[in-house]
C-alpha cells in the first residue's frame, strides 16, 4: 500500500489524533504545554475532592458542580494531552469523538431514563433506588 | 484435568443431535481428505488461510455465511414441521431439544450468517469502489474473520459435545442466569458470541477509518458511491454498538461465573437492566445487518436501469439519519416490560419516524427506475422482490411500533413474521443481489442466469408461503416458540407455512445447482472484460477477478459513476491514448497471525466453557505471544516489480480492447 | 482505431502523478499518510472502549443503590487513597506526554525516562487498587455481596484490568524502541500506546468523580 511519507505533517494536511501539533515545535514547548495541563487538571482534582467532602457550598448542588468539573477536567486532558483542538486539520477527529459522546449520553441518560421509569411502576416490595442515584434521574 | 468435561457431555442418547453431528463430522473428514489427497493444502494456507487481502477475506466471510445458512436452515425448517405435527401432539422435538433448536437457529442466523455475509460483501467491494489498494489494516482484518470462524466452531462444536442455550437468540435473565440454566449450553452462546463480537468490532473500527481515511485522489466524499456510505454507516454503527454487546455479555457471564449479582434474582440484580442494554445493542446491530443491504441495491438498481441514481445527496442524508436514529428506538422491544406511557410513547413516535428515511431510499430506487431502461438479471429480480417485501415488513414494523398494538403482539407469531419479513426480505435478498451482481468480479465468471432466476422465485414465494400465515395466527394469539399447541384454529395456517419452508428449500437446492452448473460451465460464462454488467463504479474497471494491487495505478476521480463516464468514452474511442507510468507496488504481506490468534481464541474458549483452567491459560499465554511476535515483524510488506504490474494490466486493457472491437463488428 | 485506443484506460484515467506536500489540499480525496490511518484508526477504538465504558458506567448508575443491607459507598470507599490513585495517574498522564516528545525527538533520557516513570506510577496506581480491592473482600464486601458491589466491581476493576494490560503494553515499547530505534511503525505504535494512556486518565476522572466522590459524599 503505497503511501505519502510518514512523520513530517504535510502542510494543510488532516491531523492524527493525540500526535504532537505540526511542525518542528521545541521540546521544550511541548513539555511545557503539558505542565500547563497537569497544572489544571491538579487544580480541578482537588477542587473536586475539596467539594466532595465540605459543607461550605449548599449540598443539594454539589453532584452537578463534580460533574462540571469531570467535565472541564476531561476538556483539559482532550486539549493539552491529546492535542484535540477545533482546527481545520482535527475537523475528522472531533467529529469522531462528538459521535462517540453522543453514544454515551445516549446511553447514559437513556438507560437512566427507562430504569427508573421502570422501577418507579414495580410494586412497592421491591427496593427504591438508592439515594446517589437520585441524582441522576430525569423526570 | 478436563474441567466439567466428560464423555456424559457427547449425546450418545439422542438420536436427532447424534445423527446430525455424525453427518457433520463425517463431511468434514471427507472434505479435508480430499483437500489433502489433491495436494491443495500449501496452496490454501498460503494463498487464503494467511492471506490479508480483502478480496479473499471478503470471500472466507461469505462462504462462511453460505454454509451456515444451510445449518440455520435446516434447524428452520425442523421447527415448521414440528410446528406443522404438533397439534395436539407432542411432535418428533421433545421440548429441551426444540429450544435448543429455535435458539441456535436464531444465533446462527443473526451472527454467523447475515453479519459474515454483509461484512464479506463490505470487504470485498469497499477497497475497489473507492480506488485504492486494500483496507486500512488488512491483518486485523484476519483476524476479525478467523475470530468469527471461532464463534462458528464454538457453536457447532456444542452440537456434538454438550449442548446450547435454550434460552433464545438472546439470553434474557435470569433463565439465563446458572440457577435455571446450570449447563454448559449458554456459556457455550456466551463464549461464541463474545469473540466473534470482538472480531465483528475490529472490522468495524478498520471499515471506518478506511471509508473515511483512504480514498483514491479526487474521490471525495460526495463522490463516493451510496454502497460505501451505507458502509460507513454501518461500521458506525458498529463500532458504537458492539462495545455494548460486550459489555453486557461479561456482565452474565461474571453472574454465571464468579456469582456476581448483575442480572439476578437475589442481592439486588436487576435482570430488567439486561434487556435494556441487549437492545442499545439490538437495535443498531438490525440496521447494521440491513444499511448494506440498501447499498447493494443502490448499486444493482443504478446499474440494470441505466441510470444514475436518483437523489444522491438525499440517499447519503437518509442513510446517515437512519444510522443515528437507530440509536434512539431501542425500547420498542420491550415496550411491554413496565415503562410508563410517556417513555413508551417517545421511543413508539422514535420508532415510526425511522421509517422516514427508508422510505425515502425506496422511492430513490423507484425514480431512479421510471424512465430507466431496466434489465431484469438475477440480481434486479432481487431487488424488485426486495422493494416488495420489504415495504410490507416495514409496515408492520410500523404497526407494532404504535404501543397498544404491540401490547397484543409482542412476543406473538406476528412480531416473528415482521422480523423475519424485513431480515429475509430486506437483508437476505439483498445479500443474493450483491452476491450474484459481484460474483463475476470475485472469480472471473458469472453465474447461470437460469437457476438464478428460479432460486429467486422459489425464494420469493416460499417466503410468502412461509410467513404470511404467521401473521394471520400471531393476529389469532399464537404465542411464539412453541413447542405444541391446541387450538384448532392455528394448525391450516401452520401447515402452509411448511409448505413455505419447503419451497425455500427448493430455492436453495436451486442456488446450491446454480453454483456446480456455473463452475461446470465456467468457459461459457468467463466475464472476459472485468465489466460484465455495464458497471458505474470503478470496481468494474478491474479485470475480474482483480489482481491483488486492485488497481496498476491508483484512479483519479473526477466525479460519481466516474468508470460509467470513462467506459462510455471509451467505446467511442474518445479514451487517453498513452499507456500510464507503472510504478513498483508494494502490498502487506501474508501473516497466520488471524489463523493462529483464532486458534488459541478456540482453545480459550472451549476452555472456558468446560473450565478447563490450564487451557484457558495456555492460550491467553500463546495469543499474547502471537501479538509479540507479530508486532515484532522487520518485513511487512513485498513488492511487486514495476514489469510484472505493467503486464497484468496490459493484458486486461487489451481483453478490453478486443472487446470493443467485437462489439462493433457485432452491431 | 488501435485496440490501446479501445483498450483505452479504464483503470487508470490520468497517470498518477508525483504530489509534493503543496499539491495536496486539505480534502479528503486521496489516501492519508501511515502515521494518520493508524491514529485515526486506534482513535476509533479508543470511542469504542469508551462506549463499552459507559455501558459498565449506566450499570453501575442504575445498580448503585441496589446494596441488598450490605454495605454502600458510603460505608466503604477511603477518599485518601483514591486521591493518592488519581495523582498517580494524573503524574502518570503527563510523563507518558514527556516520553512521547522523547520518542518523536529521538531523545533516549527523555523517552525510557518518562516510560519508566509512567510504568512506576501505573504499578503504583495498581498496587493501591488492589489493596483497597482485596480489603473490601475481606470485609465481605465482595463483588458477589450485592448488585451494587458487583457493578462496582465490574466498572473500577475492568478500568484496572485496562491500566495492567497498558502497562504490559508500556514494557512492551520500551522493548521494541531498544531492539529496532526509532523506526517509523514503532512510533506509530507509541503515539497509540500515548492515546490509550491518555484515554485511560479521562475514564479515571469520570470513574473517581461518579462512583467514589458522588458515592462516598451523599
Amino acid at each position: 500500500m503505497s503511501s505519502i511519507d510518514d512523520y513530517e505533517p504535510l502542510r494543510g494536511a488532516d491531523h492524527a489524533p493525540g500526535d504532537e501539533p505540526a511542525g518542528g515545535r521545541e521540546v521544550l514547548e511541548g513539555v511545557l504545554g503539558y505542565l500547563v495541563g497537569l497544572a489544571l487538571a491538579i487544580l480541578l482534582t482537588a477542587v473536586s475532592f475539596f467539594l466532595a467532602g465540605t459543607w461550605l457550598v449548599w449540598r443539594p448542588s454539589i453532584p452537578i458542580a463534580l460533574v462540571v468539573l469531570a467535565i472541564a477536567q476531561i476538556g483539559v486532558h482532550l486539549v493539552f494531552f491529546l492535542h484535540i483542538t477545533t482546527g481545520p486539520d482535527n475537523v475528522n477527529n472531533v467529529l469522531a469523538l462528538a459521535f462517540g459522546v453522543l453514544i454515551v449520553m445516549l446511553i447514559m441518560v437513556g438507560s437512566l431514563w427507562i430504569m427508573s421509569n421502570m422501577n418507579n411502576n414495580m410494586t412497592p416490595m421491591h427496593m427504591q433506588m438508592g439515594q446517589s442515584a437520585v441524582w441522576f434521574m430525569v423526570a | 484435568m478436563f474441567g466439567k468435561l466428560t464423555w456424559a457431555a457427547v449425546p450418545f442418547d439422542q438420536p436427532i443431535p447424534l445423527f446430525a453431528g455424525a453427518i457433520v463430522i463425517v463431511v468434514i473428514l471427507g472434505v479435508l481428505a480430499f483437500i489433502t489427497i489433491k495436494g491443495w493444502i500449501p496452496y490454501l494456507w498460503s494463498e487464503w488461510i494467511t492471506s490479508v487481502d480483502h478480496k479473499r477475506i471478503g470471500i472466507m466471510y461469505v462462504t462462511l455465511a453460505a454454509v451456515m445458512l444451510l445449518r440455520g436452515f435446516i434447524d428452520a425448517i425442523m421447527m415448521r414441521s414440528q410446528q406443522a405435527i404438533a397439534f395436539q401432539s407432542q411432535g418428533y422435538l421433545p421440548p429441551e431439544h426444540y429450544n435448543q433448536i429455535f435458539s441456535a437457529h436464531g444465533t446462527i442466523m443473526i451472527f454467523f450468517v447475515a453479519m459474515p455475509f454483509v461484512i464479506g460483501l463490505m470487504n470485498f467491494v469497499l477497497p475497489l469502489q473507492l480506488g485504492v489498494r486494500d483496507v486500512a489494516f488488512p491483518t486485523l482484518n484476519s483476524v476479525s474473520f478467523w475470530l468469527t470462524a471461532t464463534g462458528v466452531l464454538l457453536v457447532n462444536i456444542s452440537l456434538v459435545v454438550g449442548e446450547f442455550s435454550r434460552t433464545g437468540w438472546l439470553p434474557f435473565p435470569p433463565l439465563s442466569e446458572l440457577t435455571y440454566s446450570p449447563g454448559v449450553g449458554v456459556d457455550y452462546y456466551l463464549w461464541g458470541v463474545q469473540i466473534s463480537g470482538v472480531g465483528t468490532l475490529m472490522t468495524g473500527v478498520n471499515f471506518v477509518t478506511t471509508i473515511l481515511k483512504i480514498h483514491a485522489p479526487g474521490m471525495t466524499y460526495m463522490r463516493m458511491p451510496v454502497f460505501c456510505w451505507t458502509a460507513l454507516a454501518t461500521n458506525l454503527l458498529i463500532v458504537a454498538a458492539f462495545p455494548v454487546l460486550t459489555a453486557t455479555l461479561a456482565m452474565l457471564t461474571l453472574d454465571r461465573y464468579l456469582g456476581f449479582h448483575f442480572f439476578t434474582n437475589e442481592a439486588g440484580g436487576n435482570m430488567m437492566m439486561f434487556m435494556n442494554l441487549i437492545w442499545i445493542w439490538g437495535h443498531p446491530e438490525v440496521y447494521i445487518l440491513v444499511l448494506p443491504a440498501f447499498g447493494v441495491f443502490s448499486e444493482v438498481v443504478s446499474t440494470f436501469s441505466r441510470k444514475p441514481l436518483f437523489g444522491y445527496r438525499s440517499m447519503v442524508m437518509a442513510t446517515m439519519a437512519i444510522c443515528l436514529i437507530s440509536f434512539t428506538v431501542w425500547l420498542h422491544h420491550f415496550f411491554t416490560m413496565g415503562a410508563g406511557p410517556n417513555v413508551n410513547a417517545v421511543f413508539g413516535i422514535a420508532s415510526m419516524i425511522i421509517a422516514v428515511p427508508t422510505g425515502v431510499k425506496i422511492f430513490n430506487w423507484l425514480f431512479t427506475m421510471y424512465g430507466g431502461r431496466i434489465v431484469y438479471a438475477t440480481p434486479m429480480l432481487w431487488s424488485i422482490g426486495f422493494m416488495v417485501t420489504f415495504v410490507i415488513g416495514g409496515l408492520t414494523g410500523v404497526l407494532v411500533a404504535v404501543v397498544p398494538a404491540d401490547f397484543m403482539l409482542h412476543n406473538s407469531l406476528f412480531q416473528v413474521a415482521h422480523f423475519h419479513n424485513v431480515i429475509i426480505g430486506g437483508v437476505l435478498f439483498g445479500m443474493f443481489a450483491g452476491y450474484t451482481f459481484w460474483f463475476p468480479k470475485a472469480f472471473g465468471f458469472r453465474l447461470h442466469e437460469g437457476w438464478g432466476k428460479a432460486a429467486f422465485w422459489c425464494w420469493f414465494f416460499g417466503f410468502y408461503l412461509a410467513f404470511m400465515p404467521l401473521y394471520v395466527v400471531g393476529l389469532m394469539g399464537m404465542t411464539r416458540r412453541m413447542q405444541h399447541y391446541d387450538v384448532p384454529e392455528w394448525h391450516p395456517w401452520l401447515l402452509v407455512a411448511e409448505l413455505g419452508a419447503v419451497v425455500v428449500l427448493a430455492g436453495i437446492l436451486c442456488q446450491v445447482m446454480q453454483l456446480v452448473v456455473s463452475i461446470r460451465h465456467r468457459e461459457e460464462l468467463r466475464d472476459v472484460t472485468g465489466d460484465p454488467w455495464m458497471g458505474r463504479s470503478l470496481e468494474w474497471s478491474t479485470a475480474s477477478p482483480p489482481p491483488a494491487f486492485n488497481f496498476a495505478v491508483l484512479p483519479v476521480v473526477e466525479g460519481r459513476d466516474d468508470y460509467w463516464r470513462r467506459a462510455r468514452l471509451a467505446e467511442r474511442g474518445l479514451g487517453p491514448t498513452v499507456e500510464p507510468v507503472y510504478k513498483a507496488i508494494e502490498m502487506p504481506r501474508n501473516s497466520p497471525t488471524g489463523f493462529i490468534c483464532a486458534f488459541f481464541a478456540s482453545f480459550g474458549g472451549f476452555g472456558m466453557i468446560w473450565q478447563i483452567w490450564w487451557l484457558v491459560i495456555v492460550a491467553l499465554v500463546g495469543a499474547f505471544v502471537t501479538f509479540v511476535v507479530f508486532a515484532w515483524r522487520d518485513r511487512t510488506e513485498y513488492e511487486i516489480p514495476a514489469e510484472e504490474v505493467a503486464r497484468i494490466d496490459r493484458a486486461n486493457r487489451q481483453a478490453r480492447g478486443e472487446a470493443l472491437v467485437r462489439a462493433e463488428a457485432l452491431s | 482505431m488501435t485496440a490501446f485506443q479501445a483498450g483505452a484506460d479504464y483503470g487508470g484515467g490520468r497517470r498518477e502523478e508525483a504530489r509534493g506536500p503543496a499539491a495536496i489540499v486539505l480534502d479528503h480525496s486521496h489516501p492519508a499518510s501511515k502515521r494518520i490511518i493508524v491514529g485515526y484508526g486506534f482513535w476509533i477504538f479508543l470511542l469504542s472502549d469508551i462506549i463499552m465504558f459507559s455501558a459498565f458506567f449506566a450499570t453501575y448508575a442504575v445498580l448503585s443503590g441496589e446494596t441488598a443491607g450490605g454495605p454502600s459507598g458510603k460505608d466503604l470507599f477511603d477518599l485518601h487513597n483514591v486521591a493518592i490513585e488519581t495523582g498517580c495517574l494524573l503524574l502518570s498522564s503527563f510523563t507518558c506526554g514527556l516520553a512521547a516528545i522523547g520518542a518523536r525527538a529521538h531523545n533516549g533520557p527523555m523517552y525510557y525516562g518518562g516510560m519508566a516513570a509512567t510504568c512506576v506510577l501505573g504499578l503504583g496506581f495498581l498496587a493501591i487498587e488492589i489493596h483497597e480491592f482485596v480489603g473490601m473482600i475481606d470485609q465481605g464486601a465482595g463483588p458477589t455481596r450485592s448488585a451494587f458491589l458487583s457493578a462496582f466491581f465490574t466498572l473500577v476493576g475492568c478500568h484496572g484490568v485496562h491500566v495492567t494490560l497498558g502497562t504490559l503494553w508500556l514494557l512492551t515499547m520500551i522493548a521494541q524502541v531498544f531492539a529496532k530505534g526509532y523506526r517509523a511503525d514503532i512510533l506509530r505504535r507509541v503515539l497509540c500506546f500515548a492515546l490509550f494512556w491518555h484515554t485511560l486518565d479521562i475514564i479515571w476522572v469520570a470513574i473517581f468523580t461518579v462512583v467514589y466522590l458522588l458515592g462516598a459524599g451523599s
